[in-house]
């Protein structure tokens, strides 16, 4: 029983990975819980990962203000392109 | 009963769409120059295909069909050519430490006060530096996950990879993303 709740440092980050973004299960989360009794390397990655997980929102949100646009030289090429390949 | 026939206003394409586009691609290819060919590509084969244009959805809609096709052969050509050639950066692969950490990859202490610098620009800035260093296939899957905030299904659907692949990138793009964060920003 206590084997399949067993995991691998490798597999813990990646399972801490996957609660970030709220898809872990809750089998999955048990056993992490259980893994952290055993290793803190893993627990000090799981709190720098939720550091992170805030950083990466900010810059989400920072990414999403800037609209990128084409210029207008840009727009012109492609409209003549656009109508030579019409030809 | 007569068949309608739709019929796709082509001259307006660019002012009404190339913009959107440009946009649309530019957070999946992180490169200006890649979104600006593939927004040329997609309305090029648009052009070609026309007249199996059906009306049924808009015609930026279908347009942004065409385009979504073009960025996943872009992302499956890189796939082929990049990657097999990445390694893992913070386990061991085999022997009986097999799924521990290295001892050089162990997370290091970070500075309590470093949540209090989440609106900084400087932070936004070396983020964007970290991103760029990851290997092109991770950074467009962290990307579409963090940024764009897709359903994973819906990044598995676009970019053809089974959700357990999906994980492995994240995860290792978050390792790789941890480590030059730590390098560069709390250990300065």
């Amino acid at each position: 029983m206590f084997k399949r709740l067993k995991l691998t440092c490798d597999e813990a980050t990646t399972i801490c990975d996957k609660n970030q973004y709220g898809e872990a299960s809750i089998r999955e989360i048990i056993k992490l819980k259980i893994h952290f009794i055993r290793c803190k390397i893993c627990a000090i990655y799981t709190k720098h990962n939720i550091i992170l997980t805030n950083f990466y929102k900010g810059y989400s949100q920072r990414c999403k203000e800037v609209k990128h646009c084409m210029s207008v030289e840009e727009k012109e090429a492609l409209k003549i392109a656009l109508e030579q390949n019409k030809e | 009963m007569t068949e309608q026939k739709h019929t796709l206003n082509t001259n307006k394409w660019i002012d009404n769409y190339a913009d959107y586009l440009y946009n649309y691609t530019i957070s999946r290819v992180s490169n200006s120059d890649l979104a600006k060919d593939l927004v040329q590509d997609t309305f090029f084969a648009g052009l070609k295909s026309a007249k199996n244009f059906q009306g049924k959805a808009s015609e930026r809609t279908w347009l942004v069909s065409i385009l979504k096709r073009k960025i996943i052969d872009y992302y499956r050509k890189i796939n082929s050519k990049k990657g097999q050639a990445e390694v893992r950066m913070s386990f061991y692969d085999d022997g009986e430490n097999e799924g521990s950490w290295l001892e050089e990859r162990v997370p290091q202490s970070w500075d309590n006060a470093s949540e209090k610098k989440i609106e900084n620009e400087e932070l936004k800035n070396q983020l964007e530096s970290c991103i760029q260093k990851l290997p092109e296939k991770y950074a467009i899957v962290f990307r579409m996950k963090n940024v764009e905030e897709f359903e994973t299904e819906e990044i598995c659907k676009e970019l053809g990879i089974t959700s357990s692949n999906l994980w492995v990138i994240i995860h290792r793009a978050r390792t790789q993303l941890r480590k030059c964060m730590e390098d560069n920003w709390f250990n300065n």
